[in-house]
């Protein structure tokens, strides 16, 4: 009885200590996200309060959907966190079209700029180019 | 070319125009439908909204201010309908550059959200807004302003209340809507217009509007909004290039304009 205890609060620390790890690992990602974006702010910028945080893994790319505005200028800054080494920024318009954007490549923190044209959805992509599977965070400013 | 100044010193490696990896040039239908869509992302702010409409020449703000609204819904949904509304109001009058303006808004987001019992974590938002509307410093309202609807919206969560925070969105969203179009149908610019082109945002926020509990969905304004979601969803669909015309504008403004008219008007029943 004793033991089967044991092993439960075994198991619960453990998971505790799996979810502080992951939410550490996002919060350095947002942090290098940060970074990026903080460049920004200073061309007259306004970063959003919100943010996206996920899971990379080698060779495959996170996907999210975006509204946007034409007329405004946007910066999509992503920053990841070891083992991932380098990570790229894209976008695509709502017909899944890739766009031509400004980057920032620095490793494990990239970013990706472009005005819209028209009205309506797009998607950014975070793709891990090289490194191991990294927690990521996405945050945009808009001016 | 988006970068200049201190930002291009700050980020020397950037390339313009630039495609690196080995990323897809045309993303497939399924992955486009798979991709991630949350509130906090998906969903532009009234700001960004706001921030798009002055780039063709400056809109007179002032004139999209409404009489102050109730502040004593008995009836959640609606509650949180008018706080999304509230706080584009907030940011009409960020743009407005209109402190006193501000700070009696900040007050009435405050009452919304006291009745909604998510106030506690927000007075200290609510003395910021004062803060920085006495000393005009509106980069920083639109931040706090911004950050006072994502708190309510956390507190929601955190009160099992996820159902109300689509609602507060949606709030913003027709408010704004109805204040761009406002402008656009009073002074006709082609670019403005095309402000008004969100098929797939609406198409998002009446999905989510979907996913909420029945009892909820079957509350009479949330069922009307519902309705009307449907009815907007085809009127902001144009082309990708055509700008609406004025005609399609007035159309947009008309069903949101009588959508707010719903949303904060009081009844002594609810």
């Amino acid at each position: 009885m004793r033991r089967g205890l044991f092993f439960i609060m075994l198991l619960v620390i453990a998971g505790a200590r799996v979810s502080l790890a992951d939410t550490d690992a996002e919060v350095n990602a947002r942090k290098n996200a940060l970074d990026v974006a903080g460049a920004f702010t200073n061309d007259g910028f306004k970063l959003r309060d919100g943010h996206w945080c996920g899971m990379l893994k080698p060779q495959d790319h996170a996907l999210i959907a975006v509204n946007l505005y034409a007329g405004n200028q946007y910066w999509f800054a992503v920053g990841a966190t070891d083992p991932a080494r380098k990570i790229a920024v894209n976008v695509y318009d709502e017909s899944g079209r890739r766009l031509t954007t400004d980057h920032y490549d620095g490793g494990d923190r990239a970013a990706a700029g472009f005005s819209p044209t028209d009205s309506g959805q797009y998607f950014v992509s975070v793709d891990l180019v090289e490194g191991g599977s990294s927690s990521f965070c996405l945050i945009y400013s808009y001016k | 070319m988006l970068v200049r100044g201190r930002t291009a010193l700050l980020l020397l490696p950037i390339a313009a125009g630039a495609l690196i990896g080995a990323e897809p040039a045309k993303l497939a239908p399924d992955q486009m439908a798979k991709a991630a869509r949350t509130d906090a992302i998906t969903i532009p702010t009234p700001g960004e909204l706001f921030a798009a409409l002055q780039k063709p020449g400056k809109p007179n703000w002032t004139g999209a201010y409404r009489a102050p609204i109730p502040t004593t819904y008995k009836n959640r949904a609606q509650l949180a309908l008018n706080l999304g509304g509230l706080i584009a109001d907030g940011f009409i009058a960020v743009e407005a550059q209109d402190s006193q303006q501000v700070k009696n808004i900040g007050s009435d987001v405050i009452k919304l959200a006291k009745a909604l019992g998510v106030s506690q974590n927000i007075l200290g938002r609510s003395n910021s807004i004062n803060d920085f509307a006495e000393t005009n410093q509106w980069d920083s309202l639109q931040e706090e302003l911004e950050a006072t609807q994502n708190e309510v919206k956390n507190s929601m969560q955190s009160h099992s209340d996820q159902d109300l925070v689509i609602l507060v969105s949606i709030g913003g969203w027709i408010r704004g809507t109805q204040v761009v179009s406002g402008s656009v149908a009073a002074n006709y610019d082609e670019r403005s217009a095309k402000l008004l082109r969100q098929p797939a945002l609406v198409s998002f926020i009446h999905s989510k509007l979907n996913d909420v509990s029945p009892e909820l969905r079957n509350d009479p304004l949330v069922k009307n909004v519902n309705e009307q979601l449907t009815n907007l969803e085809k009127l902001v669909t144009f082309p990708t290039g055509k700008s609406p015309s004025p005609d399609d504008v007035r159309k947009v403004n008309i069903v949101v304009t009588d959508l707010i008219q719903q949303i904060q008007h009081k009844t002594d029943t609810k």
